[in-house]
C-alpha cells in the first residue's frame, strides 16, 4: 500500500541558508509518524512546507500515492491535511463549537446554524471518545492545557481530513493531561488517520509513535520503525546526523 | 479504555453535559458562579442605574421622575446611544473611532446641505447623508486595516478633519435648518398611543415565542439549552420592563394638554430598538458576527483559519461610521438643525463611554450591542438628573468622568479576575 503522504528529495531554501536537502519523508495512514530533532534541524520549514505555507524548492510531494502541487494551506486544507500548530490558534472569547468551526461555520438560510453545529461538534469529540469537555458551549479561556489541545485537534478531524500533523502538542503540559492527549494522538491513528507527531520529547514519541523520522541540519537521517529501535539510538541520530547500526527500517 | 485523566471531575460519559440544575436555586448559582468568574456583563450598569435613579427621584421626586422628563431622557439620549451601538464593533476589534462623533456631524451637515440647500427629496438627500458616513468609514478602515495605521491616529485626524469639513460645509456660526416633518420628527414626535402598546406587545410575544420554539428544538435535540425557568424569567423580565415603559410613555405629559398633546412612544426609542434588533442578529446570527469576535479575540488564530481578517476590520469601520451618520441626524433632528457643534464637544467621549460602562470591553473580543444601549442609558441619566439637581456643567462632567473609570475599572478588574479563574 503506498503512503498516505511522501516526500521526495525535497529542498528548500532561505536566500543563501539551505534548510531542507533532499528529504524524504513518508506517512502512512493508521500510523502515528514522529518527526524528531534538534532545533535548526528544519522541522517547522518541513511542516510548513508539507501545509502550503512555504513552497519547497524541488522535490516531489505525492498524496495517496499521487503527485500534487500544495501552494497555499487551502491546497493543503482540500487534500485532507489539517495542521494543529503549537499555540494552537484558538480564539479565548469565543466556545468549543465556534473555534471548532472557526472560519467554516456552518449556515442554514444564511444563518449560522447553531444546531447543526453543535451536533457535529459533540459527535466528532465523541467519535475520539473525549470525555473531559464537560460542555462544548464554554469559553475556550476556561479550559485547561490538555482541553484546549483536545478542542484544537477535534477541529482537526472535524472535515473528514486524512493527515494531521501535530506541532509539539504536549509542549507546555503537564504529566496527566500529556498523556490524554497521547491517548488521543492514538486514537485518531487507530481511526484511520495518518498522523505526523512533530516533537521534542522522547518519552512522547516512544509512547504513541509507530515510526520516527529524524531530521538534522536539514537532512533526513532516516525512518525507523519505532518498535525496533530504542532511545539511545535516537538521542544519537538526532544528535550526529548517522543512524547507530541496526536501527534502520 | 480506561476513564481520561483530567484536572476537574468528569461528568457522566453517556450525557456528555452534565444535567444543569434547573430549579430557581441552581439558575441563581450558575450566575453567582459566571460572577465570581469575572463575567459580569452588564450587572455593574445596570446597578449603576438603578441607583442613579433612586438617588436623583429621592432628591427631585417632581422633576426627575415625571413621564415628561422621561421621554425627554430618550430624547436626549438617542444620539449618543446610537453612536455607541455603531462603536460597539470598532471596540470588539480592539481597536477605537474618536471621529465618530463628528463623522455624525458630518453627515448630519450633508443632510442639511442636500435637503435644505438643494433641495433635494427626502430620501436621496438621506441616501447620500448615509454614503458620506460609509465611506468616511470606508476610508478609515482602509488606513487603519491595510497600511495598519493605529486606529487611535487615523481616527484622531479625521476628528480634526471632519471636524473642519462640517465647518466649512456650515460656515462659521452659521447653521442649517431642517425642514422636513419625517426628519425632525425622528427625534421629537411619538408615536399614536396604540401603535406603542401593538408594538409592544409584538415585541414581547416575537422574543418569547422565537426563543421558546428555539429551545423546544434544541431539547429535542439533546443540545445544551438554558433551563425552562430561566427562559420564563427572561421573558417575565422583558414583559415588566416594557410594559412598564410603553405604560409610562402612553400617559399624556404636556403640562397644558388642552394646547398639545404629548403623549405616545418617542420615534427615537423605536428607532433605538429596531437598530438594537438589527444589529444584535447580525452580530449574533451570521457567520460575519463570529469573525467579528473571533478577530477581537484573536486576530492571528482568525486569519489561519481563513477568515478575511481585513475584510472584518474594514466591515466594522464602515458600519460604525455608518451607524454615527444615523447618530448624527437623529442629534440635528432634537434640534431641527445642523451646527457646526453638531457630534462634537462630548458626544463621541459620552459615546465610548456609554459603550464601556455597559459592558464592552476596550480590549477587544467582549461585547454587545445591548450595552451601548444600558450605557448610554446610565450617561443620560447622569447628564439629565445632574441638570435638575442645577448643578453647573463641571460638576456634571466630573462625575460623569468618575463613572466612566468606575466601569473601566470593572472591566479591567472583571478581566483580571477572568484569567485568575480562566474566563473570559
Amino acid at each position: 500500500m503506498s503512503p498516505l503522504l511522501e516526500l521526495r528529495g525535497v529542498e528548500k531554501s532561505f536566500g543563501a541558508v539551505q534548510v531542507l536537502r533532499g528529504v524524504d519523508l513518508s506517512v502512512r495512514a493508521g500510523r502515528v509518524t514522529a518527526l524528531v530533532g534538534d532545533n535548526g534541524a528544519g522541522k517547522s520549514t518541513l511542516v510548513k512546507g508539507m501545509a502550503g505555507i512555504h513552497l519547497f524548492d524541488s522535490g516531489d510531494y505525492l498524496f495517496e500515492g499521487e503527485p500534487v502541487k500544495v501552494t497555499n494551506p487551502k491546497d493543503a486544507a482540500a487534500l485532507g491535511i489539517e495542521v494543529v500548530y503549537q499555540d494552537l490558534a484558538l480564539c479565548d472569547n469565543l466556545d468549543v463549537v465556534h473555534n471548532m468551526f472557526l472560519g467554516r461555520e456552518m449556515k442554514r438560510l444564511r444563518l449560522v446554524d447553531e444546531d447543526t453545529m453543535e451536533q457535529r461538534a459533540r459527535e466528532t469529540l465523541d467519535g475520539l471518545s473525549v470525555r473531559t469537555l464537560k460542555s462544548v458551549r464554554t469559553p475556550v479561556a476556561s479550559l485547561s492545557g490538555g482541553q484546549r489541545q483536545t478542542v484544537a485537534i477535534a477541529r482537526a478531524v472535524l472535515w473528514n481530513s486524512k493527515l494531521v500533523v501535530l506541532d509539539e502538542p504536549t509542549a507546555a503540559l503537564g504529566v496527566a493531561q500529556t498523556e490524554q492527549v497521547l491517548r488521543l494522538v492514538r486514537r485518531l491513528a487507530d481511526n484511520g488517520l495518518g498522523v505526523l507527531l512533530i516533537s521534542h520529547n522522547l518519552n512522547d514519541v516512544f509512547e504513541v509513535a509507530d515510526d520516527i523520522a529524524v531530521l538534522y541540519l536539514g537532512r533526513m537521517v532516516g525512518q525507523i520503525d519505532a518498535a525496533s529501535t530504542t532511545r539511545g539510538r535516537v538521542v544519537e541520530a538526532i544528535t550526529t546526523g548517522v543512524v547507530p547500526e541496526g536501527g534502520a527500517a | 479504555m480506561s476513564a481520561d485523566v483530567d484536572d476537574r471531575p468528569v461528568a457522566d460519559p453517556s450525557s456528555p453535559d452534565p444535567m444543569p440544575d434547573n430549579s430557581l436555586g441552581g439558575i441563581v448559582r450558575a450566575y453567582l458562579a459566571k460572577l465570581k468568574g469575572g463575567e459580569v456583563g452588564s450587572l455593574p450598569a445596570v446597578l449603576g442605574l438603578v441607583a442613579l435613579v433612586v438617588v436623583f427621584s429621592a432628591l427631585r421626586p417632581e422633576q426627575f421622575t415625571n413621564s415628561f422628563n422621561f421621554a425627554n431622557l430618550i430624547g436626549q439620549s438617542a444620539g449618543v446611544t446610537v453612536l455607541a451601538m455603531g462603536l460597539v464593533f470598532v471596540l470588539l476589534l480592539g481597536e477605537i473611532d474618536l471621529s465618530a462623533g463628528f463623522a455624525g456631524g458630518t453627515c448630519a451637515g450633508v443632510l442639511g446641505v442636500f435637503l435644505t440647500r438643494q433641495e433635494w427629496p427626502l430620501l436621496p438627500a438621506l441616501l447620500a447623508a448615509l454614503i458620506s458616513g460609509a465611506v468616511i468609514g470606508l476610508l478609515i478602515g482602509l488606513l487603519v486595516a491595510r497600511l495598519g495605521i493605529p486606529s487611535f491616529v487615523v481616527t484622531l485626524a479625521a476628528f480634526l478633519g471632519l471636524q473642519g469639513v462640517l465647518l466649512s460645509m456650515i460656515g462659521e456660526g452659521g447653521t442649517i435648518p431642517y425642514r422636513n416633518d419625517f426628519i425632525n420628527g425622528l427625534n421629537n414626535s411619538n408615536l399614536p398611543v396604540w401603535l406603542g402598546w401593538a408594538l409592544a406587545v409584538v415585541c414581547i410575544v416575537g422574543y418569547a415565542a422565537t426563543t421558546y420554539v428555539a429551545d423546544a428544538r434544541r431539547r429535542a435535540k439533546n443540545l445544551t439549552v438554558q433551563p425552562v425557568l430561566l427562559w420564563a424569567l427572561k421573558a417575565g423580565l422583558l414583559t415588566v420592563v416594557v410594559l412598564a415603559v410603553v405604560g409610562y410613555l402612553s400617559v399624556e405629559r404636556s403640562r397644558n394638554p388642552a394646547l398639545t398633546s404629548l403623549k405616545g412612544v418617542p420615534v427615537s426609542l423605536l428607532v433605538i430598538v429596531g437598530l438594537l434588533i438589527v444589529l444584535t442578529f447580525m452580530l449574533t446570527r451570521t457567520a460575519w458576527g463570529r469573525h467579528v469576535y473571533a478577530v477581537g479575540g484573536n486576530a492571528e488564530a482568525a486569519r489561519r483559519a481563513g477568515i478575511n481578517v481585513f475584510r472584518v476590520r474594514l466591515s466594522c469601520f464602515v458600519l460604525c461610521s455608518t451607524m454615527a451618520a444615523v447618530a448624527g441626524i437623529m442629534i440635528a433632528s432634537r434640534t431641527n438643525s445642523v451646527n457646526p457643534n453638531t457630534g462634537g464637544e462630548t458626544t463621541l467621549l459620552y459615546a465610548v463611554g456609554a459603550a464601556v460602562i455597559g459592558g464592552t470591553s476596550l480590549f477587544g473580543g467582549k461585547g454587545r450591542v445591548i450595552d451601548a444601549v444600558i450605557g448610554g442609558t446610565v450617561v443620560a441619566v447622569i447628564d439629565n438628573g445632574m441638570g435638575l439637581l442645577d448643578q453647573p456643567q463641571g460638576t456634571v462632567w466630573m462625575v460623569t468622568g468618575l463613572v466612566l473609570l468606575v466601569a473601566a475599572s470593572v472591566d479591567a478588574l472583571s478581566r483580571r479576575r477572568a484569567s485568575a479563574t480562566g474566563h473570559v
